[in-house]
């Protein structure tokens, strides 16, 4: 299959809108190749993960686009940074690494972006509506926009997300095309009890375990509750993309894509039982430490934590305080919405980290012996990224463990 | 598909061994050892830039190190800011000579083709055919050329 471009595409690519966009042109029509993609589609919004230091080579790469003159011809969120604006004496970065950083989100802000400085842009006011075209990196953020926004991206890495940005333009292909949004793959939940379904802990759970057997397929999940929180999907889809490279997944008579097994294209999937044992034994990966271990630390809030995971960290946090360093992420513009909350959360003693995340930056120093989060996400990164050995629970039992300062998890869910 | 590499055997007496098919991501020519992953690798939080070391907990090849091997492994994982890391080990010299994949992979490609363009400098990177995927071996010599 051959890849036409029109000529829009064509004059860009020449150069007419400089040096800059021909190069974001040149990677989209590339990508477009590999993909076998018969022509670009437009995107009406994209979300940065380029803006993220990993060194010299992400810097190189904007001050190339930059220098060409590019600019975003669409609205282009971006996600977190190395850095944190508000809090700066919270991230540890030697100076050139800390400098370094700052000129590659100033460079992203000066091709146009906004400074949203979140991996949760869909917890921002306006985000993207069913069936909308986008361009969206940050896994979390990939499948929560397709699967529970039923917005369509594929999983845009760094780079390639600028140059969507830039040219308003992606491949047709893959979860763009209505052929590549359907399950491949069918998770049947049996023989769990109403109390575990009804438990924060078990979406991250579910998330590692969806991850592990669906790789990159879409997969489709039977016996989620109809009423399942855009919270627990986030802490799903956030887990999911850690151990696997889903994109998609689909809940049955949850999602909006998946009223019926058939709308979702399950009833030819293989299908894969999940009981009560597969789900211990993904909380054996995740979570290392045993119960009643003492903790270092907890940190929470992976991805970005909504208003409303916030307001219930609030009211968790005045019943128990914190023994040992706490800490939420979030976004700036959750902190804004809410008025008391940055007060009552240092008042408890938690620290509030925004525009990065405890598991990208050095934020979490002096902590001995294991921490503690509420993120199947946090929980795959950290014990590579930070050293550190991880218990997972959920945000309650995330305070009272930090309370007593010891894991303190509810196992009857377990049994 | 074109023809993507030539898989010789560790023996050096036993030079040439078969050839095998694949579909060229992105071009360019390679030779080294093949270092076949058991399980996906996210670039980042899982490889170390400054020293091409596996780094990533659990992983089974944790510790190994991917600089001047062909990396085999069946598709990438996780973050998107893999691309970056790849780009970053290229740029520094610890990346793998090439990659050979089960599977497309998008975040690992653009890795590479951005490479292409900063530095003049990529790994090429190939999906093999599951036959061929299948049949290389931990540790033989592969080339990869165009």
């Amino acid at each position: 299959m051959t890849l036409e471009l029109d000529s829009g595409d064509r004059a860009v690519l020449d150069g007419q809108r400089g040096e800059g966009a021909a190069l974001a042109m040149r990677l989209v029509v590339k990508m477009a190749e590999v993909a076998r993609a018969p022509r670009l589609r437009d995107v009406t919004r994209a979300h940065i993960d380029s803006c993220l230091y990993h060194g010299r080579a992400g810097l190189d790469f904007a001050e190339r686009l930059l220098t060409g003159g590019a600019a975003v011809s669409v609205p282009a969120t971006l996600n977190v940074s190395s850095l944190d604006l508000l809090h700066p004496e919270l991230v540890r970065l030697d100076e050139e690494t800390r400098d370094r950083a700052k000129r590659l989100m100033d460079a992203y802000v000066a091709m146009g972006c906004h400074p949203t400085w979140t991996c949760a842009p869909y917890q921002l006011t306006d985000r993207p509506a069913f069936g909308e075209h986008i361009a969206w990196a940050e896994s979390n953020a990939i499948v929560f926009a397709n699967s529970v926004l039923g917005a369509r991206t594929n999983r845009y890495g760094d780079f390639i997300d600028i140059c969507a940005a830039i040219t308003g333009r992606v491949p047709e292909s893959g979860l763009h095309t209505d052929d590549g949004r359907r399950a491949t793959l069918v998770l049947r939940l049996e023989g769990l009890s109403e109390e575990l379904l009804d438990a924060d802990v078990l979406y991250p759970v579910l998330g590692h375990l969806l991850g592990r057997h669906a790789g990159s397929e879409v997969a489709a999940i039977e016996g989620l509750p109809a009423n399942t929180s855009e919270d627990r999907l986030k802490a799903l889809g956030a887990a999911a993309a850690s151990s696997g490279s889903v994109a998609l997944f689909h809940a049955i008579g949850v999602t909006p894509e998946a009223p019926t097994p058939a709308a979702a294209g399950a009833e030819e999937a293989r299908e894969m039982v999940v009981t009560l044992a597969d789900l211990r034994a993904a909380r054996g990966e995740l979570s290392r430490v045993p119960d009643g271990a003492e903790i270092g630390a907890v940190s929470v809030g992976t991805p970005h934590a909504s208003e409303a995971q916030l307001r219930h960290l609030v009211d968790l946090v005045r019943e128990e305080r914190p023994r040992v360093p706490f800490y939420v992420n979030t976004g700036r513009a959750q902190l804004a919405a809410l008025d008391s909350v940055a007060d009552d959360l240092a008042d408890a003693g938690v620290t509030v980290v925004t525009d990065t995340c405890t598991y990208i930056t050095p934020v979490m120093h002096g902590i001995t012996g294991p921490v503690m989060t509420d993120s199947g996400k946090w929980a795959w990164y950290a014990p590579s990224n930070l050293g550190f050995e991880v218990a997972l629970g959920s945000l309650q039992e995330c305070v009272s463990s930090a309370a007593a300062g010891r894991v303190i998890r509810d196992e009857r869910l377990w049994v | 598909m074109r023809q993507l590499g030539r898989r010789r055997s560790g023996d050096p007496r036993r030079a040439f061994v078969g050839v095998m098919e694949g579909r060229v991501l992105v071009e360019g020519s390679a030779t080294g050892r093949a270092l076949v992953l058991k399980e996906p690798l996210s670039f980042w939080g899982g490889v170390d830039p400054a020293t091409g070391e596996i780094v990533e907990t659990g992983h089974p090849q944790r510790g190994e190190v991917v600089t001047g091997r062909i990396l085999i492994l069946p598709s990438g994982r996780g973050s998107s800011s893999s691309s970056t890391v790849l780009v970053e080990a290229i740029r520094t010299g610890t990346a793998p000579a090439g990659i050979v994949l089960g599977e497309p992979d998008d975040i690992i490609v653009i890795g590479a083709l951005v490479a292409a363009e900063l530095y003049s400098a990529t790994v090429p990177v190939v999906v093999a055919s599951p036959a061929g995927y299948a049949a290389i071996r931990d540790g033989e010599q592969i080339s990869l050329v165009p």
